[in-house]
C-alpha cells in the first residue's frame, strides 16, 4: 500500500489503515439456498436501485402505457356504447405492450455495458441470476400497472378495480415476465433486439392474453366465480409451467456470450 | 520452480469460418506476471475470455490451480479476477453500490473493510458515492480494477488495463500489478505498449493470428529486441 | 493427405442419400398425382351440403394435407430441438431448422385454404375457432423462429438459441388451444364430432373417408421429401463452411 501512496504525494489524508494483503476476505461458507435467495435478492435490489437513480424504464413505460390507453379511448369514443365491451382488450393490449419496453432494457442495458460479463463471472448460478431480473422486472410491470388502471378509469369510466381483476393481472404479469426475462436474455445480443423481442414474444403470451380479457370481461359482465376459474386455472397453470421450463433451460442460453 | 497457476493447453477456438486460436499452450505460475502481445486480432482477448470461461474452447482445456475449467462448476469462479476493454460496471450506481453489489456476488461476509481497502488503493475513496456514469475513462478503469481485485483472486486476467489512463492512473496499475504479482498469484496481462510489459511482466508471450510467435522471460529482452520481434510478427 | 479425404468423403456419401431422395421424391410425385385424381374426380359430393358450399369443400382435401404437414413439422421440430439440446449434435438442429421451414408454407397453406373455405361456409374468411388460432399462432412462431435465428451469428448459439425458443414457444401451444377452445368455437369437428355449435359439418363418407387417407399419406410423403431436402441441403451449407475454414 505504502509503494502505491508514494507515487501520490497529494493524498497522503487518504492513507489507508491496511494493505491489501494484510486483509484475508471472508467468504461465506458454502452455497444452499440461503446463498441463492441472497444472491437473486441483490441483483433485483441493484436493478431497482439504478432504476431508482436513472428512472428509465419506468418513466417510459408508464408515459406510454398513459398514452396507449388516450389513443384507444380516442379511438373508440364514438362508436363504442358500452366501454365494458373493449375495455378488458385494451387493458390487456396495453400491458402487453409495454412490458415489452422494460424487458428489452432489462439484459439490453447489462449487455450494451459488457457488465453481463461481470455478472456470469462471479460465482452465481445462472437462474439466480434470471429469478433476479425476473423479480426486478416484475416489480416495474406491477408499478407501471399502478398507473394504467387509473387511466383507464379515467379514460373509459370503467372501474376495473375488483378483486377478480386484480388477481387476474398479479398471475398474468408473473406469467408475462416469465417468459419475457427468458426470451429478452436470448434476445439481448442478437441483432435488432428492439424489434425482435415482440415478436418471440408475444406469439407466446396469446393463452394469457385470452385468459385476461376473457375474466376481465366476466366481471365486468358480473358474472360468478364458477366462469371465472377455469381461465384463473390457465393462468396459473401458464405461470408455474414456464417458471418451471425457464428454471431448467436458461443455464444453458449463457454457456458462451 | 513453482505449481502453475494458470495452465492452457493446445487451445482452438474458432468463430462462424474464422479460427482465431490455433493450437495455443501457456503456463504462468504463481507469483509470476505474463505479458500477452501482438497486434489487432491476434487472438488475445478471446484467450483472456477464454481463461475467464466466459468463452468455451473448440478444442484444448485450461486448467486453473489444478482443477479444468471445462468441469468445475461456479465456484472455480471465485479465484478468477477480470479486468476487460469495457468497464463491466453499472453506470446508475455509484462506486461503493458497484462494489458492495459485487462483494454480494461474492458472498463476501462483512465486505465493508475490504471494499474501503479496495477504494483506497485506486484512488476513488473520495469519489465514491458520486454514479459511475460520472467517472473519467481513467477513473472507471481504476474502478474496474478494483471489481477485478475485490474479491482477491489468486488468477488476475488483466485485458489491456492500460488504455486510456493517464501517467499517475497508469503508474498506479504499475503499482498495484507488482504488489499483487509479488504475492501468490498469476497475472496474466495483454497491452499494445511494449516497454510497459517490459517493466510490468516477467515473462512475454507474443501471439500471431492466433499461434504463439515468440515466449521469453522479459529479463533476457531489451525494448530494442522486443520491438524487433513485434515487428516481425506484425509483418509475416 | 487431407485434401482427398476431403473430397471423396463427400461424394462417396451423396450417393446413397441421393438415391434415397429420389425414391422419396417419386412416391411423393405418385401420390400427389393420386390425390389430385381422387379429390376431383373420385370422391363424391358431401350429400348434405348444395351449391358453392359443395363445391368449397372440396379444398378440404387440401386443407388437411397441409395441416398434416403443420403438425409433423411442429412434431418434429420439438424433438429435434430437444435432441440437439440433449446431445448438441448440429444435425437435429438441422432436422427442427428444415422441419419449421417446411411447416411455415404448410402451416401458410392450411390457413389460406382454410380461409378460402370459410368464406363461402361460414361467410367470413376469418374466425377465433381454436385450431384455426393455434395454427396461425404456431405460424407466427415459426416465423419467428427463422427471424430470429438470422439474427445470431455464431453458429452454436444459433442452434442453441434456436432450440431453447423453439421448444418454450411450442410449450404454449397447446394452452392457446385450450383457451381458445374455451373461448369461442364454430369450426366443424369431422371426426368424432361433438360440438353442437358447429356450421358447415358434413358426413364423410366412402369415397371422401378413401379420398382422406391419400391425403393424409400424399402430404406426409411431400412434407418428408421437402425436409429431406432441405435438410440435406443445410448440412452441405454447413459443410463448405468447415472445408473452407480447412483451406483457410
Amino acid at each position: 500500500m505504502s509503494v502505491l501512496l508514494q507515487t501520490e504525494p497529494n493524498n497522503n489524508a487518504l492513507i489507508a489503515p491496511t494493505s491489501l494483503e494484510s486483509q484475508p476476505v471472508q467468504m461465506r461458507a458454502g452455497g444452499g439456498l440461503g446463498a441463492y435467495l441472497r444472491k437473486v435478492r441483490a441483483i433485483a435490489d441493484k436493478d431497482m436501485r439504478a432504476e431508482i437513480r436513472a428512472k428509465e424504464v419506468f418513466s417510459t413505460m408508464t408515459v406510454f402505457s398513459v398514452l396507449a390507453v388516450i389513443i384507444f379511448g380516442m379511438a373508440f369514443d364514438l362508436r363504442v356504447a358500452f366501454p365494458t365491451t373493449v375495455v378488458p382488450g385494451v387493458l390487456w393490449a396495453v400491458i402487453l405492450f409495454t412490458g415489452v419496453l422494460g424487458l428489452n432494457r432489462s439484459f439490453g442495458a447489462e449487455v450494451d455495458r459488457g457488465s453481463l460479463a461481470a455478472l456470469l463471472l462471479a460465482p452465481v448460478d445462472r437462474s439466480a441470476i434470471y429469478f433476479g431480473k425476473l423479480l426486478a422486472n416484475l416489480f416495474f410491470l406491477l408499478a407501471t400497472e399502478c398507473i394504467t388502471l387509473p387511466a383507464i378509469l379515467v379514460i373509459f369510466n370503467v372501474n376495473i378495480f375488483q378483486t377478480w381483476i386484480l388477481l387476474s393481472l398479479l398471475l398474468g404479469t408473473i406469467g408475462y415476465v416469465t417468459v419475457g426475462t427468458l426470451f429478452a436474455a436470448l434476445s439481448a445480443s442478437v441483432r435488432a433486439r428492439e424489434s425482435m423481442l415482440p415478436i418471440l414474444l408475444l406469439p407466446v403470451m396469446l393463452p394469457v392474453f385470452m385468459a385476461g380479457t376473457k375474466i376481465t370481461g366476466l366481471v365486468l359482465d358480473g358474472r360468478g366465480l364458477n366462469e371465472i376459474q377455469r381461465w384463473l386455472g390457465i393462468l396459473v397453470a401458464y405461470d408455474l409451467i414456464f417458471i418451471v421450463v425457464a428454471f431448467l433451460v436458461f443455464d444453458l442460453i449463457w454457456e458462451e456470450i | 520452480m513453482s505449481e502453475s497457476l494458470i495452465a492452457v493447453s493446445n487451445l482452438y477456438k474458432r468463430y462462424g469460418s474464422k479460427n482465431v486460436l490455433k493450437g495455443i499452450n501457456l503456463d504462468v505460475a504463481e507469483g509470476q506476471v505474463m505479458a500477452l502481445l501482438g497486434p489487432n486480432g491476434a487472438g488475445k482477448t478471446t484467450l483472456m475470455r477464454i481463461v475467464a470461461g466466459l468463452v468455451k474452447p473448440n478444442r484444448g482445456d485450461v486448467t486453473l490451480g489444478g482443477v479444468s475449467l471445462g468441469k468445475a462448476g461456479t465456484e472455480l469462479r471465485r479465484y478468477i479476477g477480470l479486468v476487460s476493454h469495457l468497464p463491466l460496471l453499472y453506470d446508475n450506481l455509484s462506486g461503493w453500490e458497484n462494489l458492495s453489489f459485487f462483494a454480494r456476488m461474492y458472498d463476501m461476509q462483512a465486505p465493508e473493510q475490504r471494499i474501503e481497502a479496495v477504494l483506497h488503493a485506486v484512488d476513488l475513496w473520495q469519489r465514491r458515492r458520486d454514479a459511475v456514469r460520472t467517472y473519467s475513462r481513467g477513473m472507471l478503469q481504476r474502478l474496474s480494477i478494483a471489481r477485478a481485485i475485490l474479491h482477491n483472486p489468486p488468477v488476475l486476467l488483466l485485458d489491456e488495463p492500460d488504455t486510456g489512463l493517464d501517467q499517475t492512473s497508469s503508474q498506479m496499475l504499475h503499482d498495484l500489478i507488482r504488489q499483487l504479482g509479488a504475492s501468490n498469484r498469476a497475472i496474466l496481462l495483454s497491452t499494445h505498449n511494449l516497454d510497459r510489459a517490459l517493466e510490468w511482466a516477467d515473462s512475454i508471450c507474443l501471439l500471431r493470428d492466433g499461434k504463439i510467435a515468440y515466449q521469453a522471460a522479459t529479463a533476457t529482452l531489451t525494448g530494442v529486441s522486443l520491438r524487433q520481434l513485434y515487428a516481425e510478427a506484425g509483418n509475416a | 493427405m487431407s485434401t482427398t479425404t476431403l473430397s471423396q468423403r463427400p461424394l462417396v456419401r451423396t450417393k446413397g442419400w441421393d438415391r434415397a431422395q429420389l425414391v422419396v421424391n417419386l412416391l411423393t410425385a405418385a401420390a400427389m398425382a393420386a390425390l389430385m385424381w381422387a379429390s376431383l374426380l373420385y370422391a363424391k359430393d358431401a350429400a348434405n351440403l348444395a351449391g358453392v358450399e359443395q363445391t368449397a369443400q372440396r379444398i378440404f382435401y387440401i386443407h388437411i394435407g397441409c395441416n398434416v404437414g403443420a403438425v409433423l413439422a411442429f412434431l418434429i421440430s420439438l424433438v429435434g430441438s430437444i435432441a440437439y439440446l440433449i446431445t448438441r449434435k448440429l444435425d437435429w438442429d438441422r432436422v427442427t431448422q428444415a422441419s419449421i421451414e417446411v411447416g411455415t408454407i404448410c402451416a401458410l397453406g392450411t390457413t389460406l385454404s382454410g380461409s378460402l373455405w370459410a368464406k363461402p361456409t361460414w361467410n367470413t374468411y376469418w374466425t377465433w375457432d381454436p385450431r384455426l388460432t393455434s395454427i396461425t399462432i404456431t405460424l407466427l412462431i415459426y416465423i419467428a423462429y427463422l427471424l430470429f435465428r438470422n439474427g445470431i451469428d455464431n453458429r452454436q448459439t444459433r442452434a442453441r438459441f434456436g432450440s431453447i425458443y423453439a421448444l418454450i414457444a411450442f410449450l404454449s401451444v397447446p394452452l392457446t388451444y385450450f383457451s381458445a377452445r374455451w373461448f369461442r368455437s364454430i369450426h366443424p369437428v369431422i371426426v368424432n364430432g361433438s360440438n353442437p355449435d358447429a356450421q358447415g359439418g358434413f358426413g364423410v363418407g366412402e369415397t371422401m373417408g378413401h379420398t382422406l387417407i391419400v391425403a393424409t399419406i400424399a402430404f406426409s410423403l411431400l412434407f418428408c421429401s421437402l425436409m429431406f431436402q432441405r435438410w440435406r441441403q443445410l448440412r452441405l451449407e454447413d459443410r463448405i463452411e468447415e472445408i473452407r475454414e480447412e483451406i483457410e
